[in-house]
Parts: C-alpha cells; structure tokens; sequence
C-alpha cells in the first residue's frame, strides 16, 4: 500500500522526464528518491506533434520505448513505497491511450513481479454529450475561435478534455499506487500529489508548470528531468543530473516556452500568476521560487478535438538548368497551369475537389511568400509537388497523371522538352491523410469530476492471473 | 528571435534584446505594433498580444496563426521559422 502522506514541510515530486517515453536513465531516479521523493509525475503526452494522434487515437512513442521507461519507474516507485502518476497517456490522452498504457503496465508488473492498484482516469468526450452541454450554453470559444457548432463537434474523430488535478488526487486517497490519466493539463499532472499535501496552491502550480517539460528549465536540457520540493511559499527546482544546473534564467525563461502568455497560466478551477515571481539561486544547482499566485476561478477544462480530412501524395524533383533558375516565378505559374488541366482534363467530375500545391524549395518553399523583385536566382531548387484529394487512390492516380507533366514541362513552348532531376522511380509517394484541430473552446463543470470517469484494476486481486477491473 | 506554435492556433515569437538599453528603446515600439503582424502573417491585429518581459529583456508577441497548424497547406507544422519575416523589418 503506497504512503500518500508524510509528516513534512516541503512535498518533493520526482519528475524524470518531460515525455515518457523519451528515454529516462535510471540514476536519475535514484538521485530522486533519495533526495526523498514523494511521488513520482510524468507526462506522456503532447499536442505539439500535430492533430495526427488524436485523430487516430495512437501513440506518437512506440511500445518499445513506453515500456521501457515504464519498467523503470515501475520498479522504483514500488520500492520506495510511493505512487506513480502519468498523464495524457498514449500522446494524445483517449481512453485507448490510457489502456494501451494499462495494458502495457500491467505487463510490466508481471515481470517485476509486483501487484500494484492501478488507476485509470478517462477523459474522452462524445459529441452527443458535449452538444447537449453546447444547448445548454456551456461551451465558450476561446480565441481565435467562434462558437462551435454540433456539427463540427460530431465531425472530430477524438474529442478530449483537459483534466485537472482533483481526479488524481482522488485516486490516491482512495489507494491508488499507480495512476494513469487521459488528456490532462500538463501541470495537473504534477501539481497533484503537492497540493493533497497541503503545500501552497501557487507554488505548486508555478513548480508544475516549471517542471513538465522536465530538463528543459535546465541549463542543459538533454541532461534528463527535475526534482520540485514545494512548500507554503516557495518552491525549490533541481536537476535530477548532477552534471546540470536550474539557473534563475532559465527556470524563469520556460514560463515563456510555447505559451501566449508569459506571466499568467489558465488551469482547470484556476489561475496561475507568475507576474511577481522572484527567482533566486539557492546554490549552484538549485533556483528557489516565491511570490507565485492562484487564482481560484470557475471551472472549465479545455477541449480537443480532431478529425482526419483528405489525402495526398506527393512528388519532388531537382532542378539546376540555370535558365529555370533565373525565372523561377514564371516557371511556377506555368507548372501550375500545366498540371492542373492535366489534372482536370484526366479525371473530368472526380477533380471536383483537389488542390495542387507546388512548393520550391531554395527560393520561397518554407514561407510560400512572394520573394523581393531582384533576389539572385539559386544555384539549386527542390520542387516539392502536392496534391490534395478525397482518398488516397486518387491522390496517387492523380500524382500518376502529373508525372510527365511535371517531369517534363519546358520554362516555356517551342524549347526542346527538359527532364529535370527525379531522386526515386516511382517518383509518386503516397503521404497519408490529413489532420487538423477543430476544437479550440471550453466547457464550464460543476467540478474536476464531471466529466471524468475512473476504473481500476488491482493487480493484488487477481484470480488465477486474470487481475480484477471494475 | 524564436518562433514557435503555442497550441494549434497561435504563434508565439520571443524577441531577445542584448541589454537592458536596447530592449527599453524597443519595448513599446510602434514598429513592432499588431499592424506589422497583420501584414507580414495575415493576422487578425485585434488579436495580437504584446507582453514586454523586463527580466529577461524580452519581448513576446503571440498571434493566431491564419490558419490551423497542419492545414492541406502546411509549411510550417511547428511555426519554427515563422520568425525569419521579422528580420528584415527596420524599428528604427
């Protein structure tokens, strides 16, 4: 049974990675327990790869890697006695994510021979019901967004809510050892297990914040994760690598990373203001961290949504014919005139909707922009052709029929018939499906509850091997 | 400078300034107002959010991205080179 509270000042939270999955080292968990660790909190998730993942509800790391980091914490949080928690399971936190993530620690727990109490904390939304909530009036747009309609709702493959830490904290005083969570913020995840322990609300939300990326508040951010020890009115931020430093720097510069806001942080039930935090060097290693603020707030907790929509193939070729070169513009227009009657003459009613996009790479492709009249032709271009379509059969059929064209086509008529330089044969690559993010609202609850569901399945309780889930 | 998306909707950009001098001459700029962001990104400018960071003399200006990350058109999944269209811009 994991001990969830301790006669202490400070709660300490072992972070060893910002990512699991990402490859932890088993020496900088063992700097962290013994440094006295309360808990241990990671984050496996990220929207940051794209809407790919919660489209298809898979997992961004393999299996090979989860497991593997999973083993280690496994094994050293049921040797110290103390839980563990990971949130957004499977990268984009579905409910198939987490029992993916279950499936795999249940595997886990096998080999080391443990039987811990897991908690599996689920977050996924339907359609149906957050379109009842929508009527209800409910769902707020942040922005850029407007009001989101049922339709677009129901269109999303995955919708998610981002939970907050009230769910975990039950979980653990309910018994939990170990706690897997769908799509959580990834400060909740850590700010669980300091604030059921009584340290101050606003330092446990700044240390959250601080820590989730795990090394990337350090000086040196390939050197592995963090320790927070979080008190009433402070916390203290250290490298779990000896070699590594958390200066005032650059703890207070990851307030900034991928977020609008650099001094104020929106959670579920809350706000998080840095404005009048104070930075200190406590030795070498070690930043101290006091004047952080929460603002307690209505609840509300954010929305993910994504569904995939059409297709492409693409192709690319070199060119280095100087005379190409020195007219690149004009060679774009007329490329792009070419194929698209291919494209139209070819398949007639099923071009009804596709798009071609012709990118050159060396002089505009990054940007797509308009390049400066008088920048100097490049030595080399990489055109880069897309084509968008309904499924990916057309995409490649219509990747096909451009082929010549675009193998082919002269800077202009009456000049004899280029062949420009095609790196692969079949030059046509199917690329696969496109994702995007529909959602970008959220909904007010009563509580971190709502909309939440939790099962657990207690290794402990097993009949002839088969563990018991309720 | 840096680029990067923050979330699937916004951008965010960090302008570092070597030294306190610099960043305070450039803080409030008008150069560096909603209206060069409309121009060089096609943001809506009512959006744009401009939050000076004395500590670190930094700027940070956050916009909506025009269109979604990972759109059919995609350039640019990550926004991490959204940034170079700042460079050429005199602040005077």
């Amino acid at each position: 049974m994991t001990q969830t509270h301790r006669a202490s000042g400070e709660v300490v939270v072992l972070v060893p990675t910002g990512m699991l999955g990402a490859g932890i080292r088993r020496e900088h968990v063992r700097y962290g327990i013994a440094a006295g660790a309360h808990a241990i909190a990671a984050d496996s998730g990220s929207t940051d790869s794209g809407p790919s993942y919660l489209a298809r509800g898979v997992s961004k790391m393999n299996r090979e890697s989860i497991k593997r980091d999973l083993d280690i914490l496994m094994d050293v949080a049921s040797r110290a006695k103390i839980p563990l928690l990971i949130g957004t399971c499977g990268t984009s936190g579905t409910d198939s994510g987490v029992d993916w993530t279950r499936d795999i620690a249940i595997e886990v727990a096998r080999e080391l021979g443990i039987t811990p109490k897991i908690a599996c904390l689920y977050s996924e939304q339907t359609a149906v019901d957050l379109a009842s909530r929508n009527r209800q009036g409910k769902i707020a747009p942040l922005p850029p967004m407007g009001p989101v309609s049922n339709e677009v709702l129901e269109s999303c493959e995955h919708i998610v809510a981002l939970m907050g830490p009230e769910p975990y904290i039950a979980a653990l005083q309910a018994g939990a050892d170990i706690i897997l969570g769908g799509r959580t913020t990834d400060t909740a995840v850590l700010a669980a297990v300091p604030l059921l322990n009584g340290a101050g609300a606003g330092p446990a939300w700044h240390a959250a914040k601080v820590a989730e990326c795990g090394g990337q508040c350090t000086v040196n951010p390939r050197l592995g994760g963090v320790l927070m020890r979080v008190g009433k009115d402070a916390f203290d931020i250290e490298p779990l690598d000896p070699a590594n430093q958390c200066s005032p720097e650059s703890v207070s510069a990851h307030m900034l990373y991928e977020s609008s806001d650099p001094y104020r942080l929106t959670e579920p039930g809350g706000l998080l203001d840095v404005t009048k935090a104070d930075y200190q060097s406590l030795n070498a290693r070690v930043t101290r961290v006091t004047g952080s603020r929460w603002e307690p707030m209505p609840y509300t907790m954010k929305l993910e949504g994504a569904r995939g929509g059409d297709f492409q193939t693409i192709m690319i070729m070199g060119i280095e014919d100087p005379e190409v070169l020195a007219h690149l513009d004009e060679f774009h227009d007329t490329l792009q005139r070419v194929l698209t009657d291919r494209i139209k003459t070819t398949f007639g009613d099923e071009a009804s909707s596709f798009d071609l996009s012709l990118r050159f790479y060396g002089w505009n492709g990054t940007s797509g922009r308009p390049v400066p009249a008088g920048t100097p032709a490049p030595r080399d271009v990489g055109v880069m052709f897309v084509v968008t379509a309904p499924t990916q059969d057309l995409a490649n059929r219509m990747a096909k029929a451009c082929n010549p064209y675009f193998f082919h086509t002269p800077l202009r008529l009456g000049i004899e018939l280029p062949s420009y330089a095609f790196p692969f044969t079949p030059a046509e690559m199917p690329r696969g499906q496109v994702y995007e993010f529909l959602l970008n609202h959220v909904v007010h609850t009563r509580d971190g509850f709502e909309l939440v569901r939790t099962n657990w399945t207690d290794l402990a309780q097993t009949t002839r091997g088969v563990p018991a889930s309720a | 400078m840096r680029s990067k998306t923050a979330g699937p909707f916004w951008v965010t950009v960090d302008l570092f300034f070597r030294n306190g001098e610099l960043f305070r001459r450039y803080r409030d700029a008008p150069a560096l107002g909603a209206e060069l962001f409309e121009r060089l990104y096609g943001t809506d400018p009512q959006l744009v959010k401009r939050q000076p960071v004395d500590n670190l003399n930094m700027i940070k200006i956050s916009f909506p991205r025009p269109k979604p990350q990972g759109w059919m058109g995609e350039r640019d999944m990550h926004g991490g080179q959204l940034y170079t269209r700042l460079l050429d811009v005199e602040i005077g």
